[in-house]
């Protein structure tokens, strides 16, 4: 099933008869089965993947935040609830990189993404922070789940 | 775009209804057909304005474990370096960003050992030494819908 659903959904009337079809099921079955995996979480979105850069969203900016290890719970909550963050994800650090928040903005031009920035700085209290815009996409595809066995 | 179109992928980001006729729902809502709905879904996977329609995985729960790493890159082997990164189907994005660290890509395996194995891999075929590897520790919010005007 995670294999069919990873192909797309079909533009026919009974999308879900079709991919059913190919998974030996019946319709009502595999509407079950994606309702189950929507509900567990192994489905997060049900939905449109859109290129954001062909909606004019076309700065991508990656905001690094140095959070001592105390305030990193307390920070993420804060910049997770602003509506410009889309992405908001606690990592490790390495030798030479001590930051450990990262946050990706969307925005249309540079400054925006600039004083967005420094006002989520403000409202967290963190002052250690770096802006890395993105100067050219190499890649954007989706992960294909499942493929290495008994694929056909 | 028009109006419709900009309240077709405002909804259809946010969620397809799962129900036997997900088009007509779709169409019901936005008060048109649903051939008109097709159409138009059809019209963004081909102008890639949608790259997929259907179900976005969360990689955790099925098992996968995923890293976000970084690399300083020449600019005179950018290309060539990318070209190597890229061979992997792990990588699902790959972005040049303006820092020392220049080349920041995401690594998904389907377990800790693969994900070392794919990571040492990089480091030999592009001769790139100094490499961050970071996997995440917490996450606090993953949202990728974009709030388009006209709604």
């Amino acid at each position: 099933m995670v294999r069919e659903l990873q192909e797309g959904l079909p533009l026919v009337s009974r999308p879900f008869a079709e991919l059913a079809a190919r998974v030996g099921v019946s319709e009502d079955r595999f509407l079950e089965e994606v309702a189950a995996l929507k509900a567990s979480g192994m489905i997060r979105r049900f939905g449109a993947a859109v290129r954001h850069q062909d909606l004019g969203f076309v700065h991508n900016a990656m905001v690094v935040w140095r959070v001592p290890p105390g305030r990193v719970e307390e920070v993420g909550r804060t910049l997770a609830g602003f509506k410009e963050v889309s992405h908001c994800y606690e990592r490790a650090t390495a030798p030479g990189w001590p930051y450990n928040l990262f946050t990706m903005l969307h925005g249309t031009d540079r400054a925006w993404c600039r004083e967005t920035a420094a006002r989520l700085a403000a409202a967290c209290g963190v002052d250690d922070y770096l802006v890395l815009f993105s100067t050219a996409e190499l890649k954007k595809s989706s992960m294909k789940y499942f493929l290495e066995d008994g694929d056909d | 775009m028009d109006d419709l179109d900009r309240r077709l992928l405002n909804l259809v980001q946010d969620r397809l209804p799962l129900v036997k006729e997900p088009y007509r729902a779709l169409a019901g809502i936005l008060g048109v057909g649903e051939g008109e709905v097709i159409a138009r879904l059809r019209r963004f996977l081909e102008r890639g304005v949608i790259r997929r329609l259907g179900a976005i995985f969360d990689s955790r729960p099925l098992g996968y474990h995923g890293v976000l790493c970084a690399l300083k890159v020449p600019p005179d082997r950018v290309e060539e370096v990318a070209a190597h990164v890229n061979s992997f189907a792990g990588v699902t994005h790959n972005y040049l960003r303006e820092h020392e660290y220049n080349m920041w890509f995401t690594l998904l395996a389907p377990s800790p050992a693969v994900l070392a194995a794919q990571v040492r891999e990089i480091r030999e075929r592009t001769g790139m030494t100094d490499m961050l590897v970071l996997p995440a520790k917490r996450v606090f919010k993953i949202k990728v819908n974009f709030e388009l005007g006209g709604v």
